[in-house]
C-alpha cells in the first residue's frame, strides 16, 4: 500500500499541492485525472520520492518513504516519467536493460528485456537506436524498462507498484489500450499501479480508483470512476458549457 | 486474405550482433594497438634504438646476459620509457575525463581542454610554483612530487564545480552556457597563465608553451610517481561508476527512480574528473580535444554503454597520445611541435563534425 496524508509542496509562494490525501492500494489501477496544472505529476513525484513534500507524510508499506534508499525504492517501484531526452546512441535492448539491473536481475535473466519488448509491442527493435525511433515507440520503450525493473508484481517483500506519467500522451489509440491493459494485468496480478491520464473516457475504463485534483486539492475520488466522470465534473472542474459537453459526448448529454 | 508483414527483426537483430561482435574484440585489438604504439614509441626518435637494442635493454634491466650498450639503456630507461608512459597516463587521463564529463554534462561536446577545466588546472599549478615555491615553504617538501598534481586537481576542481553552477538550473543543464562559460573561463585562466609566466624568473616556469600547448618532453619517473595516484583513483572507479553514468543519461529523476543518488554520482565524478585531468595537466601542460575525439570515435562503433566505453577510452586515449607524440617527435626533428598542435589537428574536425551531424545538441 502507498498513501499519502495531508501532504503539500510549494514552488515559491506558489502552492501546487495543497494538504492532499490519496491511497492507492495494491491490486488496483488508481487513476489520477484533473486539468492542467492542477497537481496530478506533482502528487506522483511525491509518491515516487523524487520530490519530498514540504508536509504531511507518505508511507510505502507502512514505513515512511524517505526511510528507503534509493536502491530499495529501485527494487519495489518502478517510475515511467511523461518524457526521457537521451541524447547519446543507446539501442533499444540497452535501454530496456537499464532496468534489468535496477531490479538487480542477473544477466542470464536477459530473456525479461526480451519479452517486455514483445508486451509493448517492440518486439523487433532491439537492435535499433533509440534517437531513431519515433516519439511514441520511444515512449513504449520506456514502458518496457520500467516494466523490466519490477517484473514480477508481487515480491517476498510485498506488492510492487508501477508509477505511470501520462503513458499514453504520445501513443495512438491501439497502444493507448494496450498500455493499460498491460497496466491492468499488472495490478491484477497484485501489484499496484498509480497512473496520470489526461483522456477521461481510458480514465473511466480503467480506473479501480479514480482520483480528481483541481488547483492541488482532491475534489473527487471513489471506486465508481464512470460516476465521477459525469457532467457535473466537466463542468465544475473542467469549466466545460453545455453545448461544450453535447457536442463532445452527444450520449451523455442525451442521457440527462 | 493473407497480408505479408515485412520482417523488421532480421534487420534489427543483425544490427544487434554486430555491435556486440564489436563489444566482445574492441578490448582486446585496444590493447594490442597501445602495445604497438608502445613498441614505436620506444624505439622512434631522434636518436636511433633498434627493436633488438630495446629488447636487448629490457633483457638486461631483468638480469638476462644480452650485452646491451649503456647508450640504449639509457635512451630507453631514461628517456623514451617515461615519455612513453607519461603519454599513457596523460592521454588514458584526457579521454576518460572526457567521457565521464560528457555524461555528467549529458552532452558529446563536453572536453576538459575546451571549457576550461585543464586551463584552471595549469593556472592552479603555475600558481603554486610561484607562490608555494617561490616562498620556499615547508610544504614543498613535504608535497614533493606531488605538489603540482595536487594544485592542478583543486584548479580543475574549482572550475568543474564553477562551471556545473553556472550552467545548470534545477538540474537542467543548458549545453550553450555550458559551452560559452566555459570558453569565458578558458580563456581567463590562459590570460592569468601567461602573466605568471611572463614575470616568473623560474626556468621551468617560464616555458609559456608547455602549458598552452602540451608536451610528454619533461617526463621523468619522479614526475609519474607523482601524477600516478590520480591516475589510479580514476582507473579503480571505472567499474563502480559505469552503470551510474549510463542511468544518469536519462536524468536525474531517472538515475533515482533506477536506484541511483544522483547527487552522489554526480560528486564523485566531478572529483574523478577533475582528478584525472589535474593529473594530466600537471604532467603535460593542457593538451586539447584526447577528451572529445576518443569517446567520440569509441561511441560510433560501440555505442553509448559506459560499462565498455569508459575502459576502452582509456586505452585509446593512451594509444591516440603516443602515437600524437610520435609524430611530434618526427615531423620537425631533431627539434619537437608542441604536442597540442597534433591533437588540436585530428580533434578540432571531429568537433566540427558532431556539430553538423548534431546540431540539436546545443539546444540554445
Amino acid at each position: 500500500m502507498i498513501a499519502a496524508t495531508d501532504i503539500s509542496f510549494s514552488i515559491g509562494r506558489a502552492r501546487i499541492l495543497d494538504d492532499v490525501s490519496l491511497e492507492a492500494p495494491p491490486g488496483n489501477v488508481t487513476v489520477l485525472i484533473g486539468p492542467n496544472g492542477a497537481g496530478k505529476s506533482t502528487a506522483l513525484k511525491c509518491l515516487t520520492g523524487e520530490i519530498r513534500p514540504g508536509s504531511g507524510t507518505v508511507l510505502f508499506h507502512g514505513r515512511p518513504l524517505d526511510s528507503f534508499s534509493a536502491e530499495d525504492l529501485a527494487l519495489r517501484r518502478a517510475v515511467l516519467p511523461q518524457a526521457s531526452a537521451l541524447s547519446f546512441p543507446f539501442t533499444v535492448s540497452e535501454v530496456v536493460e537499464l532496468g534489468l539491473r535496477a531490479g538487480r536481475r542477473r544477466p542470464s535473466e536477459r530473456r525479461i528485456v526480451c519479452e517486455a519488448l514483445d508486451l509493448v509491442g517492440m518486439g523487433g527493435f532491439s537492435g535499433r537506436l533509440y534517437q531513431t525511433l519515433s516519439g511514441g515507440e520511444q515512449q513504449r520503450v520506456h514502458l518496457a524498462r520500467v516494466l523490466t525493473q519490477v517484473w514480477e508484481p508481487v515480491t517476498a517483500d510485498g506488492p510492487r507498484y508501477l508509477f505511470l506519467d501520462e503513458p499514453t500522451s504520445s501513443l495512438d489509440i491501439r497502444h493507448q489500450i494496450d498500455v493499460l491493459e498491460i497496466a491492468t494485468d499488472f495490478a491484477r496480478r497484485g501489484g499496484g499501479v498509480v497512473v496520470v491520464l489526461h483522456d477521461l473516457e481510458l480514465a473511466a475504463s480503467y480506473a479501480d480508483r479514480l482520483i480528481v485534483l483541481q488547483r492541488g486539492r482532491v475534489v473527487a475520488a471513489g471506486d465508481d470512476a464512470h460516476a465521477i466522470v459525469a457532467p457535473d465534473l466537466l463542468r465544475s472542474v473542467y469549466g466545460l458549457n453545455e453545448a461544450m459537453i453535447a457536442k463532445r459526448w452527444p450520449a451523455m448529454a442525451q442521457a440527462r | 486474405m493473407a497480408i505479408a508483414i515485412p520482417d523488421t527483426t532480421a534487420g534489427g537483430t543483425t544490427a544487434e550482433d554486430r555491435r556486440a561482435w564489436l563489444r566482445r574484440v574492441t578490448i582486446p585489438v585496444l590493447v594490442v594497438l597501445l602495445l604497438v604504439a608502445i613498441a614505436a614509441s620506444s624505439t622512434i626518435g631522434a636518436t636511433e634504438v633498434s627493436v633488438s637494442g630495446a629488447l636487448n635493454a629490457i633483457g638486461d634491466a631483468l638480469g638476462l646476459e644480452t650485452g646491451a650498450t649503456l647508450r640504449d639503456r639509457v635512451i630507453l630507461f631514461d628517456i623514451r620509457l617515461p615519455r612513453t608512459v607519461m603519454g599513457m597516463l596523460v592521454g588514458s587521463g584526457l579521454a576518460l575525463s572526457g567521457a565521464m564529463m560528457q555524461g555528467l554534462f549529458r552532452n558529446p561536446l563536453a572536453d576538459p581542454g575546451l571549457i576550461g577545466i585543464s586551463a584552471g588546472a595549469a593556472l592552479a599549478a603555475v600558481t603554486s610554483i610561484v607562490l608555494i615555491g617561490g616562498a620556499g615553504l615547508s610544504v614543498v617538501a613535504w608535497l614533493g612530487p606531488h605538489l603540482l598534481p595536487v594544485s592542478a586537481f583543486l584548479g580543475s576542481l574549482v572550475v568543474t564545480v564553477a562551471l556545473y553552477g553556472v550552467a545548470t538550473r534545477a538540474g537542467r543543464t543548458s549545453v550553450a552556457t555550458m559551452l560559452l562559460a566555459g570558453i569565458a573561463f578558458a580563456a581567463l585562466a590562459m590570460a592569468l597563465t601567461g602573466l605568471i609566466v611572463f614575470h616568473s624568473n623560474d626556468t621551468e616556469l617560464r616555458d609559456f608553451t608547455f602549458w598552452n600547448m602540451g608536451s610528454l618532453g619533461g617526463a621523468t619517473w619522479v614526475r609519474i610517481a607523482g601524477m600516478l595516484p590520480f591516475f589510479l583513483i580514476t582507473l579503480f572507479a571505472i567499474p563502480f561508476i559505469g552503470n551510474g553514468l549510463n542511468a544518469l543519461l536519462l536524468g536525474e529523476a531517472e538515475a533515482y527512480h533506477l536506484g541511483f543518488s544522483p547527487q552522489r554520482l554526480k560528486r564523485w565524478i566531478v572529483v574523478l574528473t577533475a582528478a584525472s585531468t589535474g593529473a594530466a595537466v600537471a604532467g603535460a601542460g593542457v593538451i586539447g580535444f584526447v577528451g572529445i575525439v576518443v569517446p567520440h570515435v569509441l561511441r560510433l562503433v560501440l555505442g553509448a554503454d559506459n560499462r565498455l566505453l569508459l575502459p576502452a577510452s582509456a586505452l585509446l586515449g593512451a594509444t591516440l597520445l603516443i602515437f600524437a607524440d610520435i609524430l611530434s617527435r618526427l615531423i620537425v626533428a631533431p627539434a619537437e611541435l608542441p604536442i597540442g598542435i597534433i591533437t588540436a589537428v585530428i580533434g578540432a574536425p571531429v568537433f566540427i563534425s558532431i556539430l553538423l551531424r548534431r546540431r540539436s545538441v546545443i539546444d540554445i
